[in-house]
């Protein structure tokens, strides 16, 4: 075999034309009628690395995301994990499966069980999918916590002593409990404040360094995926507009879907403020 | 003279463990025509001093000031019925949420026609022709129809759009604005800021603009405020400030910014202030 022949690294995970619908019931007015949220997705991530997809409301990246990370089954097409195919409608996945892929949610208010203490929330995926002993699941989740930058001791408290950035901290740390090879992440940022956001994604880069992990990330903003991402999918609508390297779309992006959100995403960069100060000074002054 | 000046503001609420202070002593002011941005985190106190100056504050605030004046006029010293004739007419604002600011039940026609009618104290027909006019002057498409729509059958940036149609009916001279589209998509985002600038300009009306995100503050401000806990950090032309920001607060901020990452590591608000130099 000639080393051009070298079969391809298996990707961590894979999706060949993913299609999602959604049945909208009809109501007396409205007959009932197919969604279709996601039109016939492709893609490939390798370990290790971190695919985005952006995408605005109603895009379908959350949808994607979700069967992704085995919560919903696609309507049509292929999702491969680690090379094996997968198809939770046929069998649930078991606990080898669960623990490959876990997932963290947009807001950390919502994600976390207000009743539950905090070393319960991270025990808990050791209970269901491993027969661990208590102590050691105790010791896991201590160490988890420091690994997160949180403290040992705060495994006897509640979510609402903590802050939001706090406790997105946890619900990273609830996914990582498992030591998962794929971590699906939806929005993780975009309910915390900016300096809290700069803080998770430092971790979330350690993080992935550290362990090997391999992240999707759905996100609505380019900065933050211009900073996180190794490769970039666009989505609108369902579809897929805009497919490559984080390089190539920030540098050249050529779908004009990509270039309007590129437009519309506002500059901090002082030469545009300057041009903007001075455009409307000129126009103020031509109004006088 | 400036439009709004602000001397010394203090806003303390009264909770079960005592007293906290949601703004210490902020002074601002905003001229006719300024766009002023105030910028700050969660808990900065940004929306909570502009609520002050509505009147908009539960019974448990307590607010205190050398001066709060709009105009020329004490907002300090007038009684309700004064200042009510101030709220709605010459001061209006918008919120973050779009479209759980509206009345869900009530057409969105309904609802600014009521404004007019109360305020403005139009007829019922002169109300319906102005709102008319109103739509189209933000930007609302097929105006007569969605006059007749509520607001679920409306998008949430098309919600916002009535919500400015609905707060420049009065043709006031301050808008307040806080955080307008923070809810929206960023391509949503845009056309609402362009709506807002443009508006600014034609009507010629102060605008003060409450946000978290310095791009937004980086498109649209002339001046900014930025606040943290409750305290003014710093106060600059928007160019000085992405420039040369003075505080060290607004540095952190600044360089938290994905977009500034230099390497990669991004540096974090803590970074500036070892030992908590700053509380």
């Amino acid at each position: 075999m000639t080393p051009a022949m070298t079969p391809a690294i298996t990707p961590v995970v894979e999706g060949r034309a993913i299609v999602r619908d959604y049945h909208v019931p009809g109501t007396m007015l409205r007959r009932a009628r197919n969604v279709r949220a996601v039109k016939g997705i492709d893609f490939a991530v390798q370990k290790g690395k971190t695919l985005a997809i952006v995408g605005e409301s109603g895009s379908g990246k959350s949808t994607l995301a979700r069967i992704i990370a085995l919560i919903d089954a696609p309507t049509g097409g292929e999702l491969l994990i680690d090379g094996q195919r997968v198809d939770i409608d046929a069998r649930r996945p078991g606990p080898e499966l669960r623990s490959k892929v876990q997932m963290v949610f947009q807001n950390p208010y919502g994600s976390l069980n207000p009743r539950q203490k905090i070393g319960d929330v991270l025990t808990e995926p050791l209970v269901i999918n491993t027969d661990v002993p208590a102590a050691e699941r105790r010791d896991r989740a201590r160490a988890m916590l420091q690994k997160v930058g949180l403290l040992p001791e705060h495994y006897n408290r509640y979510p609402h002593m903590f802050s939001g950035g706090q406790r997105q901290r946890i619900a990273i740390a609830r996914a990582l409990m498992l030591n998962p090879s794929l971590l699906v992440l939806d929005e993780p940022v975009s309910a915390l404040d900016l300096s809290v956001q700069a803080q998770v994604l430092n971790l979330l880069a350690d993080l992935q360094d550290e362990m090997g992990l391999t992240y999707v990330f759905v996100s609505h903003d380019l900065s933050v995926v211009r900073y996180i991402a190794d490769e970039v999918m666009v989505i609108s609508e369902g579809v897929a507009v805009e497919q490559g390297t984080r390089d190539a779309i920030f540098s050249n992006p050529t779908h004009p879907y990509t270039q309007a959100l590129f437009a519309a995403t506002p500059v901090t960069d002082v030469d545009a403020i300057r041009a903007r100060v001075a455009r409307r000074r000129a126009s103020r002054a031509a109004a006088v | 003279m400036s439009l709004l000046t602000i001397r010394n503001l203090t806003v303390r609420f009264a909770t079960a463990t005592g007293s906290f202070t949601a703004v210490d002593g902020v002074d601002l002011s905003v001229d006719r025509a300024e766009v002023l941005a105030i910028v700050g985190e969660s808990g900065s106190g940004k929306s909570v001093s502009m609520l002050a100056v509505m009147g908009l504050l539960p019974d448990t605030a307590t607010v205190t000031a050398d001066e709060m004046t709009y105009d020329g006029q004490d907002l300090l010293a007038m009684s309700d019925a004064q200042r009510r004739r101030l709220i709605g007419r010459d001061i209006t604002m918008i919120f973050q949420e779009p479209v759980a600011s509206l009345n869900p039940s009530f057409t969105v026609g309904f609802q600014i026609e009521e404004v007019l009618r109360f305020n403005l104290g139009l007829s019922g027909k002169s109300a319906r022709a102005r709102a008319l006019e109103l739509f189209r002057a933000v930007g609302i498409p097929s105006p007569e129809e969605k006059l007749k729509s509520y607001p679920h059958q409306l998008s949430g940036g098309q919600c916002q759009r009535v919500m400015i149609a609905i707060a420049i009916a009065s043709n006031p001279k301050l808008l307040i604005a806080d955080e307008p589209t923070t809810a929206l998509d960023v391509t949503i985002q845009k056309q609402i800021l362009d709506l807002l600038m443009s508006l600014q300009e034609d009507y010629g009306m102060g605008l003060i603009l409450i946000t978290h995100d310095m791009g937004v503050v980086a498109e649209t401000a002339d001046r900014v405020v930025v606040q943290y806990k409750g305290r003014k950090m710093e106060e600059a032309d928007v160019l000085d400030l992405f420039e040369n920001p003075q505080s060290p607060y607004t540095r952190a901020l600044l360089s938290a910014l994905p977009e500034h990452a230099t390497g990669d590591r991004l540096p974090t608000v803590s970074d500036f202030f070892e030992g908590g130099a700053v509380r």
